[in-house]
């Protein structure tokens, strides 16, 4: 299959901080990849550099055939191709969840009104909260927010989801019902580069797991693989810490 | 779930905004509001001579300070909201001007800009006293919201700007879609104590010849010479009014917030 996210040689700085320093790696069509390492390490600069929340210092990111990073890229146009899930929701207190989901596909998209409530139904029932669809994100549960969020992104139908540690500000009792939502993707086509420590999620969903540290690619392999018998000393002591 | 703290404006007249436990019967309010209420009303009926005059001179006075006050919150409301914009924006020059008028304005009294405006304009062209009145309010003012609104913008996580963009909406879209329905609810309170304010400082502009409600009271007192009384009602008409309107900003953001939480 084809590559569908690629960075090549990324780096970024805030100002003395460097936090990628040259990172490579791809995530083909259809696959999950997982992203860990140690906080600090450059895990959400990478995501939030894919759909250009923030700029590359130097370096490129392609999605499929547009390259993100080229200063006349259609940034709007890349956006609306790569969802974003955050840690911390960002659900639009002020708006239902049904209205979450609606109105990007109506105000990017042009979607009529009843074409993209319909779409929002389907979504908020695939996510299990269809009856939730009238109600605001501050009478939902941690993790009800997150599987709207989800929903929202979906709703612009993007080729890739980047998910953004999805379940660490969630109460343990939470954490299934969203990373469910995220397998029943996964098993369901979407190309996902997922910033997670959830060892249950990355050995049944992730087709490779990438560590990184110090904003560089430490390792990179197969779950059962990185995580048992990693080749690297540092990834090692990494997965000591947080096993 | 830590998330989305609604954050809250510091209140620079907090003391009109009555608090939540002020439902009581006998609650600050209400004694203040009701008795200015009763008295307006028990002493012309009691003493008849003079306070029945007086009654009856105000109301033209009233209605000119609602004139000049809700005209000039319009105004300021736009300016504010303009240079709150401003204030945020990342280009330098509009930046740099909403500072400069901020901090030129919030450093003259309200007094001595009124007077200038007055006279300066008066040297470029000769505005009706109630436009200059006007004029001079709403651009005091304007710096005064537009710091609230600037605030009130700011106090908008900044994850919802990042969502809005994420989903591919343009800036612009998600000012007006994301952060400014938002800021509204967070700035809404403040706004009210900033037209109560204004009501209030409207009391200024009897100084140039706007027959506000003040200066119907002094037009009064010095034909008859009852100082005291006078400016007794006329006191009590402005604490009714202002009352009224603190519980009314105050019952707006509680139903403002009903739908969240
Ligand atoms: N907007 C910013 N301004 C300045 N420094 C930043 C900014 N964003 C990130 N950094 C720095 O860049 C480095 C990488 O941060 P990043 O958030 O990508 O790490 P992370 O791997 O996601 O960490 P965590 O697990 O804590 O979320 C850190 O040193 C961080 O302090
Ligand atoms: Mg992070």
């Amino acid at each position: 299959m084809n590559d569908r996210v690629r960075v090549i040689d990324a780096k970024k700085f805030f100002g003395k901080v460097v936090a990628l320093n040259g990172v490579t790696l791809s995530v083909k069509e259809a696959e999950v990849v997982l992203v860990i390492g140690p906080s600090g390490s450059g895990k959400s600069t990478l995501l939030r550099c894919i759909n250009r929340l923030e700029r590359l210092n130097s370096g490129e990111i392609w999605i499929d055939n547009d390259e993100v990073t080229k200063p006349k890229a259609d940034i709007r146009k890349i956006r609306e191709e790569v969802g974003m899930v955050f840690q911390s929701f960002n659900l639009f207190p002020h708006l239902t969840a049904l209205q979450n989901i609606t109105l990007a596909p109506k105000i990017v998209k042009k979607i009529p009104e009843k074409e993209a409530t319909d779409k929002a139904r389907m979504l908020l029932e695939r996510v299990g909260l269809i009856d939730k669809a009238d109600v605001y994100p501050g009478q939902l549960s941690g993790g009800q927010q997150q599987r709207v969020a989800i929903a929202r992104a979906l709703a612009m139908e993007p080729k890739v989801m980047l998910f953004d540690e999805p379940t660490s500000a969630l109460d343990p009792e939470m954490i299934k019902e969203v990373l469910d939502v995220m397998l029943d993707l996964a098993k369901d086509g979407m190309t996902m580069l997922v910033v997670s420590h959830e060892m249950g999620f990355a050995r049944a969903a992730a087709n490779k797991v990438v560590f990184m540290d110090n904003g560089e690619v430490v390792e990179t392999g197969p779950p059962e693989k990185l995580f048992t018998h990693p080749d690297m000393e540092r990834t090692k002591r990494f997965l000591d810490h947080i096993l | 779930m830590a998330t989305l703290k609604k954050s809250r404006i510091e209140i620079s007249d907090g003391a009109l905004i009555p608090e939540k436990d002020d439902s009581a019967v006998f609650s600050a309010w209400r004694i203040s509001f009701f008795g200015a209420l009763a008295l307006i009303i028990a002493l012309p009926l009691f003493s008849p001579e003079p306070y029945r005059r007086i009654l009856l001179f105000l109301p033209d006075g009233i209605l000119r300070t609602f004139e000049v006050t809700v005209l000039s919150i319009i105004f300021a409301l736009f300016l504010g909201l303009f240079t709150g914009l401003g204030r945020i924006s990342r280009i330098k020059v509009i930046n740099r001007i909403a500072t400069i008028y901020v901090e030129v304005i919030r450093g003259i009294p309200l007094l001595v800009q009124i007077f200038y405006i007055y006279y300066a304009l008066g040297r470029i062209i000769k505005l009706p006293d109630i436009t200059s009145a006007v004029i001079a309010m709403a651009v005091c003012y304007g710096a005064y919201l537009g710091e609230i609104f600037r605030a009130g913008i700011q106090s908008i996580p900044k994850g919802q700007m990042e969502a809005a963009l994420a989903l591919g909406m343009s800036r612009s879209q998600a000012l007006r879609k994301i952060i400014l329905p938002q800021t509204i609810k967070v700035v809404l309170p403040p706004v009210g104590n900033e037209f109560i304010a204004l009501l209030k400082d409207s009391s200024l502009v009897s100084i140039l010849a706007v027959s506000d409600l003040l200066r119907r009271g002094r037009e009064f007192a010095s034909k008859t010479f009852y100082y005291f009384e006078t400016f007794t009602m006329v006191a009590l008409v402005y604490l009714v009014i202002t009352l009224f309107f603190s519980r009314l900003v105050a019952l707006m953001e509680k139903r403002l917030h009903q739908n969240e939480r």
